[in-house]
């Protein structure tokens, strides 16, 4: 085999690709990872407002999903970052009502204060998420079955402690008007103060997704683990960092939670394992890493609620909500992996629209 | 005569009871192209994984321009010019060109904590590094590494290794998957590598491949340094039996020609 051994570079196209940008930009938007989602959320709002009679469009029927979107999205964002470096975690659920609990224990049944109880019920959620990462890290074992685990483990934890201390399952709290405030009021009597706390959450995350370096280990590492460690990223600090995050949301939706109803129940929270990972993969996250953007998640979070909440302002049951939901996860992830596809292909469409032009 | 950029002293590795690499001593020159062949097996994926940084030795010496150094991390290796990629280019088919190419070392730009990854300047260094070993198809930073082809993904990543400064480039098996032309393009690569004074390990099954680039061969036999020779200094068949394990293909050959024998002695005369 002859191989000749000019040289290797013509003259560098750049400025020709930059000169393109401009035909091209609706076609990389079709592309992006939350184009999938926008449709999704667009096409829900608007089979509600043509079929929720009138009221799906008023202040009150918006703050009731709105409301359900905050304390999702806050725990959903999280998951979603710890989906993208391809780990799930199912101890959301636990370790909210773990948290709940805390707080209600040490502020209301022991009379602490309660920046004191707000303090220990998130910690309860960081360290949750430590050992979750620990152990998925460290053993190696599927972070699907680790974090199964832990969220029978830690609600039955719950469940014993609140017994053996208060004799109860519910355990009430007085918070003092500025913590009410902060993590639990009403405004305007039907918008919670969570959606403040989304907004951050939403800033801070998209953040270090999109713009830190982090955020760049993030994507590696759930999208070839071998590679990312070759590299020089640190893998098992990204991860058990993600795992505490996603406990932290849990945690701070416990406080929120407890806050606002002034007392905590061992079974709160379970929905939310499931309705977390609905939202993110509707968001357009790749279920095995790699892939995803948190605008997508939260357009996948606003989806769910709106479906949610939306179908009380139908004529029909609330029991076919469910069966909406259902439906509309396998067609999210059906356009999903359409739009990653498009995605995948961009590189050609560039190509085919230089050679038209020369 | 000159130290040689890369010299491997009697290297040995063992797992537990099992002996993997016996006493392996190695020299490569800079500008020089080593092919390093042998069977499945063989020990060519340990020896990389040493000289890589992902495994220590047991026993034996690694240096660098005569310099005995010991490498920690693979990050470590690289850190010594040393870098390694393997078969699909080890880069990651659901991120950006200019994001992949920075994985573990992103250029930032502002402070702590508004300091951000400088995603324009990576794509352009990436796009600039890229079409400097010939593929001008790759224009803009923010494709998608999943979109390019197997020989483009190989590029990009030599891409990365030339732009962080390696001296000795380790690559495991480049040619296994791709095409023809593909293949050539890489090979070419390879030749352009050498000549900027860079050490090229190539590791291949392909001796048309390891013939047409190779300086120098290396072949491994169960763990052991088989046979060690300039280019010229054997034929391909003298290659291809020791890749195979020299006496095994005699025979294999020996045992085909005997089943032909027997089989035409009673092919049934055709009709028509």
């Amino acid at each position: 085999m002859a191989i000749d051994v000019t040289p290797l570079s013509p003259e560098p196209t750049i400025a020709a690709a930059e000169r393109h940008s401009m035909g091209v930009t609706l076609g990389r938007l079709v592309r992006r990872p939350e184009s999938g989602a926008l449709i999704g959320t667009l096409s829900v709002y608007i089979f509600f407002t043509i079929f929720g009679g009138g009221l799906f469009n008023s202040a009150a029927a918006t703050a009731s999903w709105l409301n359900v979107a905050s304390e999702l999205g806050i725990i959903a964002l999280p998951v979603g970052l710890l989906m993208i470096a391809g780990e799930l975690d199912l101890s959301v659920g636990s370790v909210l009502a773990a948290s709940s609990i805390t707080l209600a224990i040490v502020s209301g049944w022991w009379n602490m204060p309660i920046a004191l109880g707000i303090a220990l019920a998130l910690l309860v959620g960081v360290v949750t998420g430590f050992l979750n990462g620990l152990i998925v890290t460290r053993t190696k074992v599927p972070s699907f079955v680790v974090t199964l685990a832990t969220n029978f483990g830690l609600a039955g934890l719950t469940l014993g402690l609140a017994r053996v201390i208060t004799g109860s399952v519910s355990v009430s709290v007085h918070p003092d008007p500025t913590s009410k405030d902060i993590f639990g009021t009403l405004i305007d009597g039907q918008w919670e103060v969570a959606a403040f706390w989304w907004l951050a959450v939403i800033l801070v995350i998209g953040w270090v997704l999109h713009v830190t370096r982090y955020g760049n280990w993030i994507f590696a590492v759930g999208g070839d683990r071998e590679s990312a460690v070759l590299t020089g990223v640190p893998v098992s600090k990204v991860k058990i960092g993600l795992f505490m995050a996603s406990g932290l949301g849990a945690a701070l939706v416990g406080v929120i939670e407890t806050v606002l109803y002034n007392g905590a129940q061992v079974a709160n929270g379970q929905s939310f394992v499931f309705n977390s990972i609905i939202a993110v993969v509707i968001g357009g996250v790749l279920l095995t890493g790699g892939y995803g953007s948190v605008v997508g998640v939260v357009l996948g979070t606003l989806t769910f609620a709106i479906v949610n909440q939306g179908i009380y302002y139908t004529s029909w049951n609330s029991d076919w909500a469910s069966l909406i939901l259902g439906l509309l996860l396998l067609g999210a992830v059906l356009m999903n992996n359409t739009f990653r596809q498009l995605a995948l292909s961009y590189g050609t469409r560039i190509k085919k629209i230089k050679k038209k032009e020369t | 005569m000159t130290t040689p950029l890369l010299r491997l002293n009697s290297i040995s590795k063992r797992f537990a009871s099992t002996t993997v690499l016996t006493d392996i001593s190695l020299e490569v020159d800079a500008g020089k192209v080593l092919c390093l062949l042998g069977d499945n097996g063989a020990g060519k994926s340990t020896l990389i994984k040493i000289l890589s940084g992902v495994e220590a030795p047991s026993s034996g010496t690694i240096e660098i321009n005569g310099d005995p150094i010991s490498f920690k991390s693979p990050k470590d290796a690289n850190g010594h010019g040393i870098f390694t990629v393997h078969q699909f280019g080890g880069t990651f088919p659901l991120m950006s060109v200019g994001r992949s190419f920075f994985v573990g070392a992103e250029p930032t730009a502002g402070f702590w904590p508004f300091k951000r990854m400088d995603t324009k300047h990576a794509n352009e260094v990436a796009v600039r590094a890229i079409q400097e070993l010939g593929i001008t198809r790759v224009t803009n930073g923010s494709t998608l590494v999943g979109s390019l082809s197997g020989g483009e993904r190989q590029a990009l990543a030599i891409a990365r290794a030339v732009h962080f400064g390696v001296k000795a480039l380790i690559l495991d098996e480049p040619t296994a998957a791709l095409g023809v032309r593909e293949a050539a393009h890489v090979l070419r690569i390879i030749m352009h590598a050498r000549q900027t004074g860079v050490t090229v390990i190539l590791v291949t099954h392909n001796v048309t491949h390891a013939m047409t680039v190779g300086d120098h061969f290396a072949v491994l036999i169960h763990g052991a340094l088989a046979a060690d020779f300039g280019k010229g200094e054997r034929t391909r068949e003298e290659i291809t039996d020791l890749m195979a394990g020299g006496r095994a293909m005699a025979e294999l050959e020996a045992e085909l020609a005997r089943y032909q024998d027997s089989t035409t002695a009673h092919t049934p005369p055709t009709t028509a």
